[in-house]
Formats: C-alpha cells, sequence, structure tokens
C-alpha cells in the first residue's frame, strides 16, 4: 500500500483551449508517489487531451495552469522533456515498427552503442532480454514484433519504457484490444511495477478494473475535475463511478425488452473456415441460428474465432476454403460474396469501425447510402436529394449529433461513428444484423443508447447476433448465448440459465485440445 | 426489472431537435466555407489569369491566344479528367504519355500508311487505349499489383510498342478530315459580321443550360428541405457564370470560332462531371479511394471497379491520342513524353487527395488550366523553358502543400 503522501505529480488549474472550445477548463490532478492512479470520464471529458498537455504533445505555453514533478515546476516543450524526467505515455495504438525485433523496437531512438557509434548487438539483445524477464515476456527479443499478440505487444511496450528509466508510467486504455487473461496479466503486472516503485497513471472505460486495481481515481467530466476519489477503503463501487463520470445515477445498465421471438430467420450449418495464409481451422463445423426478435450472443476469448465467424458468413469475407451451408428462412441462400449476403438480408457491422466500417473522410450521408447505393439509384443514377432524405431521417432516428449530415464522419465521437455504420447497414432493410463488439470504445451514455436501438430493432422483428467480450453486456442484452472457443461452438445458453463464470468456463473449455 | 426512464435519452434527443431545425435555412458563409477548397481553386485560376494578362498587356487575354490555348492544352485536360478519376479510387497511372503515342501511332498507320478512312484511324485508336486500359486494370484489380508498378511498366512496355509499330519514323501527314478534329472550327453557319453568330449561340445555349439545370437543382433542395444559398447569391453565381462563358465566347468568336476539340471537351467534362458525381460508379471509385476495406464490406464490387477505372483511362488516352496526333498532324515516336505528369499535376492542383477519395473533375479542369494558362503566358513572355518548368515544379509543390496545410488546421488529419 501506499505509504509517502507526497505528490510525485501535481496538475494544477490546467485549462487548454481550442478554437472555439475549452477542452480543459481548471483540471486538477494530484498523484501520490508509488500509486496506480486511475482516470476515467466519458468519451471527450478530456482524459486524452491532460495526458497531452502533461507528456509535452500540448508544448508548455500552450495551455494555462501549472505542472509539479516532485514539487517544482516543470516545462516540457514536447514528449523528449517528459521522457527525460521519466514520464512515459504508451497509447492505446501501440507505436511498435512491426517488422523490426523486440530487442530494437525497445531500444529505437535509444540505441545501444558500442565503439565507434556502431550498434552494439550483443548489448541490445542482452539487455533486452533482461528487461523481457522483468515484465514477464518470455520471448526471444530478436523475434520481429509482428508475431506477437497484442497483449505480447503491449509488454514490449512497457519494457521500452521501462528502459527509458520511467518513473511514471501513463497507460492509455491499456486492455482495451486484450482478451480476459491478458488483461489479467497486465493488472497483475501493474501491480508488481507499482510495488517496485513506479507510479502508473491508467486511463480506462472498465470500471471493474479501476475497482480491482486502482488506488486512487480522477473522475473527468466535460473537461473538468468532477472529482478524486480514494479505492483503498474498497466502498467506492462501479455504479459509484458512473454516477461522478455521467452526474447522474444510471438505474439501470441495460434497457429492458420483452423478449418474444418468433420465426427462424438465419441458421448456420457445418460451417468451418480455414485461415487465409495458415493451414489450420479457425473455424470449426459451427452450427447456430437466429430467431425473429431475439439477439442472439456470440461470447469468446481474442482468438476463439467469432469475427471469422461472422465475416465468413458475411459474404466469405474472410477466410478461404469455406464449407457448410447457411439458410434463410429455412431456404439455402448463396451468400459467396458481400454483395449477395446484403442482398439476402444479411449485414455486418464490423468491430474497427475505423478501419473496415467508415469512409472517415467522407460525410455523413455518403457513408449510410454506402452499403445499400442501389435502392437510391435508378439504372446507376443516385438520387441525390433522395440521400440526403434518408440520411436525415437516420439522424434523427438514430440521435447522431452532428450539425448535419454534410459533416464528415471522422470528427465525429465514437458513439455518434456506431450509430453511423447502424444507420447504413438498417439502410439496406437486414432481416440479420451481426454486431461485432458493438459498444467498443464509446462512452456510457451512448452504449445505452446503442442497447435501445438494438431493442427497437429486435421489436421490429429483426434477427440480431451481437459478438462482445464483455460478458455483462451479453448477459444484458441476449436471448441466448452461444459459447466459442478454438473455432468451436462449445455451448449454447438460455440467458436465464447463464452467469459470467458459466460462460467463461464454457469459453475456456476444450482450449488446449484443440487449438 | 424496474428502470425507471433514462434520462440520458431525454436530454440528447432535446439536442438532436435543436440541431434539426437549421435544415432549410440558407447561410452562405457556410456554404463558402463548405466549399472553400474548391472556391479557392478558382480564386488562383483567377489570379494567375490577372497576373497573366498584366505581364503580357493582355495579349493573354486576346482572342488569338485564347483559342490557341483551348487548342494546346485539350489534351492534356482529357488525360486530367481520367487522371483524377485513377486518382480518386487511390491509384496512380504513369503510362497514359506512352499510350498517347501508341494510340497515334496506331491511327496513323492505319490512316496514312494503310490509307483507311479517318475514321477507321479514330475506331482503332479507341479499341487500342480501352485494351490497354483493359491490360493495366487486369493486373491491378485482379493480380493486385499496386498501380504504380503496373503502368510504370505499361509506360516502357507501350513506349516499344510506339516504336515497333512507327518503325522508330514520324508519320505525317494525315489527311484534312483527320486533322480538323482537333485543327478544326465550327464557324460561318449561320453567318455573321466580323465575329461567327454560331460560336455565339452555342455560348449562349450553354448559358441557359447552365441555367436552368441550376433552378432545377435549387427547387429540387428546397422541395427536400436542404439548405440552399440566398437568392441573391444564386443569381450573382448564375450572372457571373453566364458572363464568364459569354465573354469566353465572344473572345473565341472573334478569333476562327469554335473549335471542335473545345466541344469534346466540354462534352467529356459534362459526361465525367456527372459520372463522378451522380452515378453509382462514380460514388464507388470514391469510396474504394476513401476506405478500401470499409467499401469491401459495404458489398462494393472493388475488383470491377478498379478495372474500369483503368479501362476508361485508356479510353481517354486515347481520345487524348487522336486530339494529339491530329493537332501534330502525324505520329511520332516520342510523343506525349511527360504528358503523365501534367495531367497528374492537373489532378493535384485541382484539390485531389494522394491518399485517395478526395479530387473531382471540374477541379482538375481547374488545376490543367492554371497550368495551361502558367505555360501559355510564360511562353509568350518569352520565358526560358528551364525556367517554366521550375516556375510549374513550384506551383504544383505550393498547391499540394496549401491543400496539406488547410486539411491540418480544419483537423482532418486527425
Amino acid at each position: 500500500m501506499v505509504s509517502t503522501d507526497d505528490n510525485i505529480l501535481e496538475m494544477r488549474r490546467i485549462t487548454k483551449t481550442f478554437p472555439g472550445v475549452a477542452a480543459l477548463q481548471d483540471v486538477t490532478l494530484a498523484v501520490r508517489r508509488g500509486e496506480i492512479h486511475a482516470i476515467c470520464g466519458e468519451n471527450g471529458a478530456g482524459k486524452s487531451t491532460l495526458m497531452k498537455v502533461l507528456s509535452g504533445v500540448y508544448p508548455s505555453g500552450s495551455y494555462d495552469g501549472e505542472i509539479l514533478l516532485d514539487g517544482a515546476p516543470v516545462h516540457f516543450r514536447g514528449i523528449r522533456d517528459s521522457e527525460q524526467r521519466g514520464i512515459v505515455i504508451i497509447h492505446q495504438e501501440l507505436a511498435l515498427v512491426p517488422y523490426l525485433s523486440i530487442a530494437e523496437n525497445i531500444f529505437l531512438g535509444n540505441e545501444q552503442r558500442g565503439p565507434g557509434g556502431l550498434i552494439d548487438w550483443n548489448r541490445t539483445n542482452a539487455e533486452a532480454a533482461k528487461l523481457l524477464a522483468s515484465v514477464g515476456l518470455a520471448e526471444n527479443p530478436m523475434t520481429p514484433v509482428v508475431q506477437l499478440g497484442v497483449g505480447k505487444q503491449q509488454l514490449v511496450e512497457i519494457a521500452k519504457a521501462i528502459s527509458k528509466k520511467v518513473r511514471l508510467l501513463i497507460l492509455d486504455e491499456p486492455t482495451a484490444a486484450l482478451n480476459d487473461i491478458d488483461s489479467a496479466h497486465l493488472l497483475d503486472l501493474m501491480r508488481r511495477l507499482r510495488d517496485e516503485g513506479i507510479t502508473c497513471i491508467m486511463i480506462s472505460h472498465k470500471l471493474n478494473e479501476i475497482t480491482s486495481i486502482a488506488d486512487s481515481t480522477t473522475v473527468l467530466r466535460d473537461g473538468r475535475t468532477v472529482e478524486r476519489l480514494e479505492m483503498a477503503s474498497g466502498e467506492v463501487t462501479q455504479e459509484r463511478i458512473i454516477r461522478g463520470m455521467v452526474g447522474r445515477d444510471i438505474d439501470s445498465f441495460y434497457p429492458d425488452r420483452v423478449s418474444t421471438p418468433g420465426e427462424e430467420v438465419l441458421r448456420i450449418e457445418d460451417w468451418s473456415v480455414r485461415h487465409p495464409t495458415q493451414d489450420r481451422l479457425v473455424v470449426d463445423g459451427a452450427n447456430l441460428n437466429v430467431r425473429a426478435g431475439e439477439v442472439v450472443g456470440i461470447a469468446g476469448l481474442m482468438g476463439a474465432g467469432r469475427t471469422e465467424l461472422a465475416m465468413s458468413v458475411f459474404g466469405r469475407a474472410y477466410g478461404r476454403d469455406i464449407t457448410g451451408r447457411v439458410f434463410m428462412h429455412g431456404r439455402q441462400v448463396r451468400a459467396r460474396t458481400v454483395a449477395e449476403a446484403i442482398r439476402n438480408g444479411i449485414a455486418y457491422a464490423t468491430e474497427d469501425r475505423k478501419r473496415f466500417g467508415l469512409n472517415l473522410i467522407e460525410d455523413i450521408r455518403r457513408n449510410i447510402s454506402a452499403a445499400g447505393l442501389r435502392r437510391l439509384a435508378r439504372l446507376g443514377w443516385v438520387h441525390d436529394n433522395e440521400e440526403i432524405k434518408v440520411a436525415e431521417t437516420s439522424r434523427r432516428d438514430m440521435n447522431i449529433k452532428a450539425p448535419s449530415v454534410m459533416s464528415i464522419v471522422g470528427k465525429l465521437s465514437g458513439g455518434n461513428q456506431q450509430k453511423v455504420v447502424l444507420s447504413k447497414w438498417l439502410f439496406t432493410d437486414p432481416e440479420v444484423l451481426i454486431l461485432d463488439e458493438p459498444t467498443r470504445g464509446i462512452d456510457v451514455g451512448a452504449k445505452f443508447e446503442i442497447y435501445t436501438i438494438i431493442n427497437r430493432l429486435v421489436a421490429d422483428g429483426k434477427a440480431v447476433i451481437m459478438i462482445s467480450s464483455e460478458l455483462p453486456e451479453l448477459l444484458g442484452m441476449c436471448d441466448r448465448i452461444y459459447t466459442l472457443s478454438a473455432g468451436r461452438i462449445t455451448g449454447e445458453v438460455p440467458v436465464a440459465e447463464a452467469t459470467q463464470e458459466k460462460l467463461m468456463e464454457l469459453m475456456a473449455k476444450d482450449k488446449e485440445s484443440v487449438g | 426489472m424496474t428502470s425507471t426512464k433514462p434520462t440520458s435519452a431525454d436530454r440528447k434527443s432535446a439536442e438532436s431537435a435543436s440541431a434539426a431545425v437549421h435544415v432549410g435555412t440558407s447561410d452562405p458563409r457556410t456554404l463558402i466555407m463548405n466549399n472553400l477548397r474548391q472556391s479557392g481553386i478558382f480564386v488562383a485560376l483567377v489570379v494567375i489569369v490577372a497576373l497573366f494578362a498584366f505581364l503580357t498587356d493582355g495579349l493573354s487575354l486576346s482572342p488569338g491566344n485564347i483559342t490557341n490555348i483551348v487548342l494546346q492544352y485539350s489534351y492534356i485536360l482529357v488525360l486530367a479528367i481520367g487522371m483524377v478519376i485513377v486518382i480518386i479510387g487511390g491509384h496512380i497511372d504513369l503510362s497514359v504519355g506512352s499510350v498517347v503515342a501508341l494510340t497515334g501511332a496506331v491511327s496513323a498507320v492505319v490512316v496514312i500508311r494503310q490509307g483507311q478512312p479517318w475514321w477507321v484511324g479514330v475506331l482503332a485508336a479507341l479499341v487500342v487505349g480501352i485494351a490497354v486500359g483493359a491490360w493495366h486494370g487486369f493486373w491491378v484489380a485482379y493480380v493486385g499489383i499496386p498501380a504504380f508498378i503496373v503502368t510504370l511498366a505499361g509506360m516502357l512496355l507501350f513506349r516499344g510498342l510506339t516504336l515497333r509499330v512507327l518503325d522508330n519514323i514520324s508519320l505525317s501527314p494525315f489527311p484534312a478530315e483527320y486533322n480538323r478534329i482537333a485543327a478544326g472550327f465550327l464557324n460561318g453557319l449561320i453567318g455573321g459580321d466580323g465575329y461567327d453568330a454560331f460560336t455565339l449561340l452555342i455560348g449562349g445555349i450553354a448559358v441557359a443550360g447552365y441555367v436552368v439545370s441550376g433552378f432545377r437543382t435549387r427547387a429540387a433542395r428546397v422541395r427536400y428541405q436542404q439548405p440552399v444559398e440566398s437568392f441573391a447569391l444564386f443569381v450573382a453565381r448564375m450572372a457571373l457564370v453566364g458572363a464568364v462563358v459569354m465573354w469566353f465566347a465572344w473572345q473565341l468568336a472573334h478569333a476562327r470560332g469554335l473549335p471542335i476539340v473545345l466541344i469534346i471537351l466540354a462534352a467529356l467534362v459534362l459526361v465525367y462531371g456527372l459520372l463522378t458525381r451522380r452515378t453509382v460508379f462514380g460514388r464507388q471509385v470514391y469510396a474504394i479511394g476513401g476506405n478500401l476495406s470499409a467499401a469491401m464490406l459495404s458489398g462494393v464490387k472493388v475488383r470491377t471497379v478498379n478495372f474500369w477505372i483503368f479501362v476508361n483511362m485508356g479510353f481517354l488516352s486515347a481520345v487524348a491520342g487522336i486530339i494529339f496526333s491530329s493537332r501534330s498532324n502525324g505520329a511520332q515516336p516520342a510523343a506525349g513524353n511527360m504528358f503523365e505528369l501534367d495531367a497528374i499535376a492537373a489532378a493535384f492542383i485541382g484539390g485531389a487527395a494522394v491518399t485517395g477519395g478526395v479530387g473531382t473533375v471540374v477541379g482538375a479542369m481547374v488545376g490543367g488550366l492554371i497550368m495551361a494558362v502558367m505555360s501559355n503566358g510564360m511562353q509568350l513572355m518569352g520565358v526560358d523553358q528551364s525556367l517554366q518548368s521550375v516556375v510549374k515544379g513550384l506551383v504544383l509543390l505550393v498547391a499540394v502543400a496549401f491543400d496539406v496545410y488547410n486539411k491540418r488546421r480544419a483537423g482532418a488529419s486527425r
């Protein structure tokens, strides 16, 4: 536990304005030496901006207020300055060079030179091996980073930070892309680093992690500090943090829905998919179905083949040597291309909306019409006023917050981007919507809206398949949940009988024997 | 479960209701700001035209010179139409100069050496151009080789074939009918005293068409409750465009009349302007260039679209090849050298993005005209060839740098 009372870092009355907006207003942040301090807040609350001020991305002078490190004011002009003082940020999007080795990445910009200024590779690799051991990563330092999973890459980033003599480590959404096991490893490592005297600041949306690991928490809302919570007592609950974040109580995370499943809409039989480049099955003989007015969940650990299953069903957009049958309303259909899948009433909203879901440089209107453009066209000519009307309707129905449908999608918040993605697929008038991590990276309020939209869809008789890494979300939203492990369906559980423990058990089942 | 009504939804729907109110209002400032990139290019063109008019004592705006600019740069503008579509799709085409040479050479062999009628030569050139486009399209779309490599290979390949077809010698002259394509004028059809009334009539029809379609678009937008510019601004825009077109027609009418290539060019700009903005194909080109994966997962047949982008480029290269061979009245082994760079420069000056997904046909035309007016103006002033090249290079660099700066300021690069 934290024994010393002195603060390693104090940020006082930080105000940072961009043309027209105050991103931060009088924000204060105090971090004690050797603690894990969590920062939470909804998207747009100012967490990232605050960290950019701290690390010197926004140089001293571009903001008001003062930063005290070890009690003395500091003025960072850039990241180099802050790193020299032992402040290192690890961003959500990892900044490793994929084709360089682990060792090369760790010492990038800080190369271990020998006589004559040449790089001393023996020392580089030996030092890297020591650093890897300190973060508990058993990999050869000469392995190219591209061969590591996200979890291990994260550890490499931390090793890199340690090599820079880090005293204050800032992790931005460190577990967002990790599965539960890797997340647990990472949290353990953070505790160990704390015990070794490294102070950690963690930005996270995952409140269960914050309550389990943080010593104290600062809550931001709309660019202001709301409160600082001491977590040591164990009395601060997730609900308590949420109240600070949203400024109100959310009585129910998941909106109520009366479930009245109808006829079967989609059925998949004996579905097998091979990895596009490696010789292994990613999906192995999967069978599942979904009925009208039903939300069916797919739970699985990272690498279980959830996204691969969904994308291969969606017009074979993933994988090769795909075998199996797809039925719509009991009739077998061909869905060999995405266009065919869309025509058959299947829609797939990707887990990575920025990379696979949206044209970020285009406006809302054209993103919404992208998949169903032919519905707006006669003989190849697009009816552009009709298109605007469709977009306006979606903007209203989905409550997309933007000044107009001509707004560029890249500038919207995550939640609003997700609403655009949903609008796009609804415009194709699908019967089945496959939603892959529909609430990833969006804030609590927007999550609730997305849930409400999903409920509205099933009430209208659509069938929804929902893939999610967050088990409470599946339990709160679904009628039935399939568990997937190493490409195989290991269970089908009605929500009434499902618990997190039971699902977890099924998700981990056969992992060793199959994978 | 007993859950109270979520307050979040209430608050947010209230926000959206207030945001929806402004639809149907008219705010010229936002409209201008939205079109700043496009209008910035127009302003640049006007400034450059004015600059050279001043530097050449008005010579650059004389009827004869304006006719010359049209004749001299028409084939670059034709290429720029195809090139901007290629660039919007996220590709590049380095081969168009060689293809211009090859199609011109084929046409010359058919017409001059084999004595076929002029239209057989035109058809042969078009067929060859489309075949070359299909070749590029095949490698880019179906084999997945980056267009930079495919068309770099094509640049060498088709230059070599040109030499082969021509046996390393120039062929000339074409018969008069073929020569008329680029050097001909429509004039004297309905008389006129010291000027060509027909040219003015066509100019008038063009302006009328522009005004009518402007009104119809505006009416449709109002019907759909979309924001439109204020009526005064609308009328001002119509009047300005009408005045410029009529002045242009007036100048042409006092020189040699309406050049046939100008009619070809105007038709292509009209057709391709509509193709890129209003057709499913055009939209899919933007979608592919903007985010390839997202387009693919939206059901866009990416390969087919890419294939046709290059077939179209081949077709337009052939059109440019015909115009160029007609204008130079023969085919030379070195014809079309560096045309690709002029076409690419035109597209980028006209606001196309290096990363794809952004650009317009009209923008590329204005970009091409900026290059044309500068080259022509410097020639009139007798500026050394070497210096002309330096100036053009710098203009390209500054134009794209300005564009990048603008985007960064707008925060689009975040």
